[in-house]
């Protein structure tokens, strides 16, 4: 055991709370604070990975032993969710202190704030808390995607946090129905009391897990309850909504850390088998929808909006899978996703801080500055993102759809994906001509400049894309292992509650 | 007393569901308080229905179960700032927007 675990979730807090308490501190004191601790969850971030490589860590907080205290699990699946959204802060932390800081007070406290959700939620191996992470990271969020303020953030800010609540009051109803049933909510626990569970209570715990999915599918967007997040992403600012990329993540890995875990011990009857059911389509008409909204919309930053749900949907119709090999590929297909949804938000910003008129919309055709830079930018960009090759797009979905053929359906994600896939090339192409090739060369009196602080980030996190296909062969080993370690629900109960516990059905009440 | 609880939550839901699908931003934020008020005493429920019992093992010879009272409290503290947060948002878009539709206009307005 090792105080390094808890970090993640400390030193954002800190951070956090230093920023408050100074709040009258000049913003250059602000930046540095809030880059150092967003360096040092990187820092972590490449720990945890290395550390995770061996075995599960646990960390008992205040040394209360499982199942009466609350515990931190680092597992490979958490430790790769950790480096990615610590590298995915650092660049949104990076460019929003080139001036977006400045549209409101408390920027980088939120920003802080919003870490320490995040990385909680991946550490706590105990569903209440969870939920409380959950709770830190939405309010963080809500305050972060008004920041600035404006009728446009106003508006979607008002439905994002209106269906939010609603999920929490979900998630807390499918929190009582689990502990009346089993008197424990430690995952690994639970897990074993549900395997052991009595068959009267399997459609009260069928029922449970389904609304644990309804509060992870809006949190993940899955097709009903996606309609907030196209205006919400789309207002919010564009550093902002580039580390929203992540949050859509964080509720797949919810789902995949409660169906796998909690509800996946059983090995004769499954509970999740149920909830795949229910997946699988929902999760194919959302990527389908993702397609079409891309094709549509009319600005870059909705169409980006569209790529964060078309990659959610395939990553939950390759999880209803239930299969090892294609959740691994899944798993690499997280990491490409969310860094280049990341990237097209904050290439949105770049691009319409260029442009004479018209911002980030398809429909202006203006001149704009630096037009070679920024159009090989979108291009790299764009090509990575449809997954052609050379880059870890094409790698990702090659080894997704190569992984996926065992399975008797497959025809239908092959089908939907390839199909949206070159959606996504036809909206991309139509937005670069329109926006690099057809307008005038600049002529406007007053040159509009490039930051080249902001260029750089943004080029840097798609060099992080492309360094995916370069060293894709050791990534998609981690994959493989995680995959592997997360089909092993045992093991992971045993790492929490010691070797006896399934032996003796969980915890003696 | 099971009788009682039950149909209090039943009641508390229907309002809170009936409320959260108005059009109008202050029904949804009552609509919201009502249903995280039958969450809150749901959760509570869960540590099984018992009078007169001390939440600390071995005073009496049945015990209440002291986890959901913890569990509840922090979810009371959570949603009472969620219904700030909301009350206040809610404020702001009405002032910004004009209007106190959830959509921010009513798109029902020029109708007859």
């Amino acid at each position: 055991m090792t105080h390094l675990m808890i970090l993640p979730v400390v030193i954002p807090m800190l951070a956090a709370a230093w920023l408050l308490l100074n709040h009258r501190a000049s913003i250059g004191r602000q930046r540095v604070w809030s880059i150092l601790s967003t360096s040092l969850l990187v820092a972590l971030g490449v720990w945890a990975v290395t550390a995770a490589q061996a075995d599960y860590h646990t960390y008992w907080l205040g040394n209360w032993q499982p199942p009466f205290g609350i515990v931190l699990v680092l597992d490979r699946l958490s430790a790769m969710m950790l480096l990615l959204a610590a590298l995915l802060a650092l660049f949104c932390v990076l460019y929003a202190s080139r001036g977006s800081d400045r549209e409101g007070s408390h920027f980088h406290a939120l920003f802080q704030f919003q870490l320490m959700g995040i990385n909680g939620a991946f550490l706590t191996g105990d569903l209440f808390n969870l939920f409380v992470f959950f709770e830190i990271l939405l309010l963080a969020s809500y305050a972060l995607l008004l920041h600035g303020g404006g009728r446009a953030r106003s508006r979607a800010g008002l439905h994002y946090v209106i269906i939010n609540l609603l999920g929490s009051a979900l998630f807390l109803l499918a929190l009582g129905i689990l502990y009346g049933l089993t008197g424990t909510l430690n995952m690994a626990d639970l897990a074993v009391r549900i395997a052991a569970a009595n068959p009267d209570d399997q459609t009260l715990l069928k029922g449970a897990a389904l609304l644990l999915m309804v509060v992870f599918g809006i949190k993940a967007a899955i097709l009903p309850l996606l309609f907030w997040l196209p205006r919400a992403y789309s207002a919010a600012s564009a550093p902002v909504a580039a580390l929203f990329a992540i949050m859509t993540k964080v509720g797949f890995y919810a789902m995949v850390r409660v169906l796998l875990i909690v509800f996946g011990l059983d090995s004769a009857q499954p509970l999740n088998a149920d909830v795949f059911l229910w997946l699988w389509p929902l999760a194919l008409v959302t990527l389908g929808l993702g397609a079409i909204g891309i094709l549509g919309a009319a600005s870059l930053r909705t169409m980006a909006a569209y790529m964060v749900i078309l990659s959610s949907g395939l990553l939950m119709a390759s999880f209803a899978m239930a299969e090892a090999t294609v959740l691994a590929a899944s798993l690499f297909y997280l990491l490409h996703s969310t860094c280049l949804a990341a990237v097209f938000f904050l290439l949105a910003d770049l691009i319409g801080r260029q442009r004479a008129e018209g911002y980030d919309l398809l429909s202006v055709t203006a001149p704009l500055t630096n037009r070679w830079l920024l159009g090989t930018l979108f291009l790299v960009a764009a090509a990575s993102m449809a997954g052609l090759p050379p880059f870890s797009g094409f790698i990702s979905k090659a080894w997704l759809l190569q992984n996926a053929v065992s399975h008797p359906k497959y025809l239908w994600l092959w089908g939907i994906t390839l199909v949206a896939g070159l959606f996504m090339i036809a909206a991309l192409s139509r937005a670069g001509s329109g926006w690099f090739w057809k307008p005038e060369p600049y002529t406007g009196r007053q040159r509009r400049r490039l930051d080249p602080a902001r260029v750089a980030t943004v080029s840097v996190l798609i060099g992080i894309s492309a360094a995916l296909a370069l060293f894709a062969a050791p990534v998609m080993d981690y994959m493989s292992a995680t995959a592997g370690q997360l089909y092993q629900p045992s093991a992971y109960v045993e790492a929490v509650l010691g070797e006896s516990a399934m032996a003796n059905g969980g915890h003696n009440p | 007393m099971e009788l009682m609880i039950s149909v209090a939550l039943g009641i508390l839901t229907t309002c809170g569901v009936f409320l959260i699908l108005r059009a109008r931003t202050f029904s949804v934020v009552l609509g919201l308080t009502l249903l995280s008020h039958a969450v809150n005493l749901f959760l509570f429920s869960m540590g099984r229905l018992t009078t007169g019992a001390p939440a600390i093992v071995g005073l009496t010879p049945d015990s209440a179960d002291p986890l959901p009272q913890a569990l509840v409290l922090t979810a009371i503290v959570i949603s009472f700032a969620m219904t700030a947060f909301v009350v206040v948002l809610s404020l702001k878009a009405a002032v910004e927007l004009r209007s106190d539709h959830v959509d921010g206009e009513n798109p029902n307005e020029d109708r007859p």
